[in-house]
């Protein structure tokens, strides 16, 4: 009782002469300390995230022009929601996003819980190299994706050497990065190369969970391993494979850093995905209000991937 | 042990199947591991070396790279050169050798050390705030808790450039443009919700008993938080502090768009690293091993929290 503070002791006090409340009193009370610790939290995020958001919504509906702060604002209505749905550009700019996204997901997906079922086996010193593997992932994409233009040049590049040397053809006869057919692939690879470890992260996790007793109980039967694979370890870890692809999906899906470094969109515009095009829109042109829509469209579906995002967690967690 | 199969369970790999297993995960790290080998080779490399063909893989280390990295460098004439007393320092005798003097310090350091500033204030800022936050939800009955929790995770949700529009436009009316404190504020609010999510999930898993005891010994809540709670904890706490270091570290969308000179970090620096006549690789080179250091170490500590983190604690082992 030495470290009460002089503040408890007066409440203790005050306790003795309403001997009825001395469990709720003594300190603060739950409800107030609940809403002491949560509020900084949730004001931080109305002040920095909230109301930003607030403000976007706001500027979609004006012509509003950060560049040009004292022109007088006009309200414009949903005209710039029906112009970005009816621009070719940004469809364009949607699917190049859509190859982007569905192509890492699946090259990810597969190499990740390849990876993690060999992994599994828990061959000697599989620690160490699981460690090794999961590198790329945790470094800044931007600055990746800087050094990956590197490995990419046509002449001196490492990449397109390792490839020569391969294939046999020549180092210099095809740019990864400036090529309108290869760019969305080199990408495509770098993203690959990144991001394949974090599936196999989540899908080890789904392969350790699968008890053993089911494979013995397989054993017994005489189920091939084939059957037991199709039968017991992909249906048991596919909620993980599933919660890994929603991630990537969402991540891939806000993909700006490593490709504004690697092909900043070009050339001409087959690797700008939707992140790009809205920095054009918003830091390039100017236009606020229409970027400010854009901006919009592209939280609604994100938010609503979330939304799936959310349920199939819960899923995972209530096994 | 490798003899007596009593403690084998029929459903253990076979050695066979564990060596052929072993060997392709093995190939597939060597592979992944190239470009970063070839980062830190191309790093001490001379600029000559860094882009000869075919690319050298054997080659005489030269510290160029990294002098280049932390100097700015004038071009003058071998005729005034020879009018300088003898080079100061290893650096200095590098650039003689190209014609060159050294004019002063790079941006580099400023950069690196806005990077160190923004990463660490955003992440005891954003601890702190989540670790209260996540006590909070852990346990009390707190009015629409799974909204509120959803709502924290979905202002992650959102494409950073999206939110870099407002913030903008907010941060000039504020004067918080380009100033440290704007972006470890706004770092905060991007980790914030990663760390309630993560600490929840830590401080669910301390049991409920530890506080109730010493609050029948005469603690108030808040005491056997800091005393019982806080203590507990401090694993799942580090682990926490070091993904959020992390996020702040390589972060580059918001530091390219929100900042220019004064606050800018090191990931929209680096790439804007130039020599005579292009892109001085193995300063860019060096640049990024510095910075991805740092990184490597952290991962090595996180190892066995990895998981927690990038899922948001969705996934425990």
């Amino acid at each position: 009782m030495n470290d009460l503070s002089a503040s408890s002791q007066i409440i203790h006090r005050a306790v003795l002469v309403r001997p009825g409340v001395v469990r709720r009193i003594r300190g603060l009370s739950d409800k107030a300390l609940a809403w002491l610790f949560i509020t900084p939290t949730i004001v931080l995020l109305l002040a920095i995230n909230i109301f930003p958001l607030v403000w976007t919504i706001y500027l979609s509906f004006t012509n509003y022009r950060a560049n040009r702060a004292n022109a007088p604002t006009k309200w414009l209505g949903g005209e710039w929601y029906q112009s970005i749905l009816t621009d070719p550009d940004v469809w364009a700019a949607m699917q190049v996003t859509a190859h982007f996204v569905i192509w890492t997901v699946v090259i990810e997906t597969v190499l990740g819980f390849g990876l993690a079922f060999l992994i599994d086996k828990k061959f000697r010193g599989h620690g160490l190299w699981t460690t090794i593997i999961l590198l790329p992932m945790m470094l800044s994409p931007a600055v990746v994706g800087n050094f990956w233009t590197f490995l990419y040049q046509p002449q001196i590049g490492l990449f397109n050497y390792v490839v020569a040397f391969l294939t046999g053809r020549d180092a210099s006869s095809f740019q990864m990065l400036g090529d309108v057919t290869l760019s969305p692939w080199a990408i495509v690879i770098v993203d690959a190369w990144m991001w394949t470890p974090y599936v196999m992260l989540i899908c080890l996790a789904g392969l350790r969970s699968i008890p053993d007793y089911l494979y013995e109980a397989a054993e017994v039967d005489r189920a091939s391993k084939w059957r037991q694979f199709w039968s017991i370890t992909l249906p048991m870890a596919l909620p993980f494979i599933m919660l890994a692809v929603l991630f990537r999906g969402i991540e891939n899906f806000k993909m700006f850093d490593m490709v504004n470094l690697l092909t900043g969109g070009g050339p001409g515009s087959t690797t700008e995905v939707a992140s790009i095009t809205l920095k054009r829109a918003a830091f390039e042109s100017w236009r606020t209000g229409y970027s400010s829509a854009f901006a919009i469209i592209l939280f609604v579906t994100v938010f609503g991937l979330a939304n799936i995002y959310v349920k199939a967690l819960n899923r995972v967690k209530s096994r | 042990m490798s003899l007596s199969n009593a403690a084998h369970s029929i459903v253990e790999p076979s050695i066979s199947t564990r060596r052929f297993a072993g060997s392709l995960v093995v190939l597939y790290a060597i592979i992944t591991m190239i470009p970063l080998i070839w980062i830190v080779l191309t790093s001490f490399k001379s600029p000559d070396d860094a882009i000869s063909y075919p690319p050298k893989i054997l080659f005489t280390p030269s510290l160029e790279g990294y002098c280049n990295l932390f100097t700015t460098r004038s071009r003058q004439t071998p005729e005034f050169i020879k009018t300088l007393g003898p080079p100061q320092g290893l650096c200095d005798g590098i650039a003689r050798d190209r014609n060159m003097v050294i004019a002063g310090p790079s941006n580099y350091v400023p950069r690196f050390v806005n990077s160190l500033i923004i990463a660490f204030g955003s992440t005891v800022l954003a601890v702190a705030l989540g670790t209260l936050s996540a006590y909070g939800f852990s346990r009390f009955r707190v009015p629409l808790k799974d909204d509120l929790l959803f709502f924290i995770l979905s202002t992650r949700m959102m494409p950073p450039i999206a939110v870099a529009i407002p913030i903008y436009l907010m941060y000039r009316t504020l004067g918080l443009s380009d100033t440290r404190l704007g972006m470890i504020l706004l770092y905060t609010s991007v980790n914030v919700s990663l760390a309630v999510w993560l600490l929840k999930g830590f401080i669910d898993e301390i049991p409920r008993e530890y506080e109730e005891a010493a609050m029948i010994d005469g603690y108030t809540r808040f005491q056997a938080f800091v005393k019982v709670v806080l203590p507990q904890a401090t694993t799942g706490i580090a682990a926490t502090a070091i993904f959020c270091l992390i996020f702040a570290w390589n972060e580059y969308a918001f530091a390219v768009l929100l900042t220019s000179g004064n606050a800018q970090t090191a990931p929209p620096f680096i790439p804007i690293i130039i020599g005579e006549g292009g892109q001085d690789w193995p300063a860019v080179a060096a640049g990024t091993t510095f910075f991805l250091v740092p990184i490597v170490v952290f991962t090595v500590l996180l190892r066995k929290h990895l998981l927690r983190g990038i899922t948001f604690g969705a996934v425990r082992k």
